[in-house]
């Protein structure tokens, strides 16, 4: 299946991601290239199957609900400190209200 | 026999017996590190500080005499996706670089308070996402028994650091294949548990429904054991199981007679290499000497399993890697525009190629007017290859035997540029992880090249036990000879 570039800076667009017009290119090839391999699951009789989204025991799932009680979260400085830009009490961001 | 160079089984046995000592063992495994890893490139970092203090520790309580974990001593290598409290751990990918992660993940904290004594970070595909190691920022990791060509992937330096004697343990995470893959293609054991067996709490996600965390050593019994030390249920993570966890190391002699094995005559077709399939075929027969039934079955819905995987795995990594932002921790690009220039920009620059295609194909696939043509039909066609193993099982078959690894190892740069042949690596690997069960990969011989083959064995939801069984009397029934990798014998 082919796409166009113009697909391909839409899905880029959607994933925040900026890609160079090289990659415009390259991208719109190979993902042509991997769709077209995918593609052959059209062909499969999925006719009354139900999806699998959970490979875990689903039984399980019901049992393990935890309380809802207030537990510690982590030290803010700890994780401020990881943060490219921080003003000692929360992230810097660029202005996004005018 | 130096004790650094014993199979991690067999390590503790020798710690148990106080024939060696923790900071002994450690040195010997920091100085070949240090005197080879210039050629393989296994680590990304070594934690030699802590593991000194660690393993200085463990020395007293040894001395003690205290009853301890069979791990109490051993050292043990980490995929650098595990977060590890104070150490950088960047998934190899440019964007995590810098990133000293404020908490440990469980499985850190479990090996800790087992007495482990944890060496550092091993290199790998970034995010998980490679079958090579070719995918890290950091340059690839080279295989120890030939070093053009690669460990496999995407826990490449788990597997080489194992196999070049670095440390005796490791441990990785397999998405599709990427502890199993690169165990066979270094000639050492690897393990991925049942979905929902090991927390996935404090390791960096690729793709939730598939990741599972599990161990590499050189010995089956090294794996039941550090499989036994980060199994269990975690509060912090809602998709481990309650399941207790059985004592793998207590039936692992248990005889095999009366198991009986499948053989799916999918796993055994077309791309599949002659002498990979001569080896493999010596590894049912050594099952078969033992005891076991072997039964000719199919799996007819395994040649759709790698276009499944690549559109589930991609579609939840999309959403997964949204997180990288440049907000909160990792890498910020330098950018004076609006928020979204800022997270478009940050992302150009730090993440690398394999990762921008699979971000880009998850997101395509999920996008408007696509979602039920491809996400919603490939979670159809894997409950359809979930399905093929559970009426397998169904019919008797206690585990399901097939290649690793359609190949031995490759050579660098050889399918790097060909996104699809990469994939096709994992061809028999990743139905296990959409099906959810655990697989084992054991060695089952050598090329003519001396390059090692491996045997992957697939089993029912959490019944590691039985595979470990059955893993450890094709080892013992091999009994192949302990070659050391040419890399070490030189030295």
């Amino acid at each position: 299946m082919a796409i166009d570039r113009n697909t391909v800076r839409h899905v880029a667009r959607l994933a925040r991601l900026a890609l160079t017009s090289e990659e415009e290119e390259r991208t719109a090839a190979q993902l042509g290239h991997v769709l077209e391999y995918i593609e052959r699951l059209g062909s499969v009789d999925i006719a009354g199957v139900e999806p699998l989204s959970f490979a875990g025991d689903a039984s399980e799932a019901e049992a393990v609900m935890r309380d809802d009680a207030v537990r510690p979260s982590l030290p803010r400085e700890k994780v401020l400190a990881e943060a490219p830009e921080q003003d000692g009490s929360a992230f810097v961001v660029p202005r996004i209200l005018e | 026999m130096n004790p650094s160079l014993l199979p991690l089984g067999d390590l503790s046995r020798a710690l148990d017996r106080g024939e060696a000592r923790p900071s002994a063992v450690l040195e010997e495994c920091l100085s070949r590190t240090a005197r080879l890893d210039g050629k393989v490139h296994a680590f990304l970092r070594l934690t030699e500080g802590q593991a000194r203090a660690a393993a200085r520790a463990s020395d007293e309580r040894r001395a003690r005499k205290e009853p301890l974990s069979p791990l109490d001593g051993v050292p043990v290598g980490l995929k650098d996706l595990f977060c590890q409290e104070g150490v950088e751990t960047t998934a190899g990918s440019r964007i995590l670089e810098g990133y000293h992660p404020p908490y440990d993940a469980t499985v850190v904290r479990k090996l800790r308070e087992a007495g482990a004594v944890l060496v550092g970070k091993l290199n790998m595909d970034e995010f998980a996402m490679g079958s090579s190691t070719e995918n890290s920022a950091y340059g690839p990791t080279r295989n120890p028994w030939d070093l053009e060509r690669t460990p496999g992937g995407s826990s490449g330096g788990s597997a080489a650091a194992v196999a070049a004697r670095f440390v005796p343990g490791t441990l990785g995470t397999d998405t599709g294949g990427s502890i199993r893959q690169p165990a066979a293609l270094v000639g050492c054991v690897g393990m991925k548990p049942t979905y929902g067996r090991v927390s996935r709490y404090g390791v960096v996600a690729f793709a939730s429904s598939l990741d599972q965390v599990g161990p590499f050593a050189q010995d089956v019994r090294g794996v039941a054991l550090l499989l036994r030390a980060i199994a269990g249920r975690d509060p912090n993570d809602q998709t481990s199981s309650l399941r207790p966890v059985p004592d793998y190391d207590a039936d692992l002699e248990k005889p095999v007679g009366g198991l009986t094995i499948g053989v799916p005559k999918e796993y055994f077709g077309e791309g599949l290499d002659p002498a990979v399939e001569k080896s493999v075929r010596t590894g049912i027969a050594a099952l078969e000497r033992e005891g076991c039934t072997v039964k000719a079955i199919s799996l007819p819905n395994s040649p759709h399993a790698i276009a499944t995987y690549y559109l589930v795995a991609t579609a939840e990594a999309s959403s997964n890697l949204a997180r990288y932002d440049g907000i909160r921790y990792g890498q910020r690009a330098p950018a004076r525009g609006s928020l979204l220039d800022l997270y478009e920009k940050t992302r150009a620059a730090g993440f690398g190629a394999e990762v921008k295609r699979r971000i880009l194909l998850g997101t395509y696939a999920l996008s408007a007017g696509y979602y039920d043509a491809y996400y919603l039909r490939a979670q159809k066609v894997r409950a359809l290859i979930r399905r093929d193993f559970d009426q397998a099982f169904a019919a008797g078959v206690d585990a399901v035997v097939s290649p690793t690894s359609p190949w031995a190892a490759f050579r660098l740069g050889e399918k790097v540029d060909d996104p699809l042949a990469m994939y096709l690596n994992d061809i028999y690997t990743v139905p296990v992880n959409l099906a959810g069960l655990p697989g084992i990969s054991v060695p089952s011989g050598f090329t003519q090249a001396g390059l090692p083959i491996g045997m992957q064995l697939i089993g029912r939801p959490f019944e590691e036990g039985t595979l470990l069984r059955l893993a450890r009397a094709a080892e013992r029934a091999l009994a192949l000879p302990r070659r050391l990798p040419p890399l070490l014998e030189r030295t």
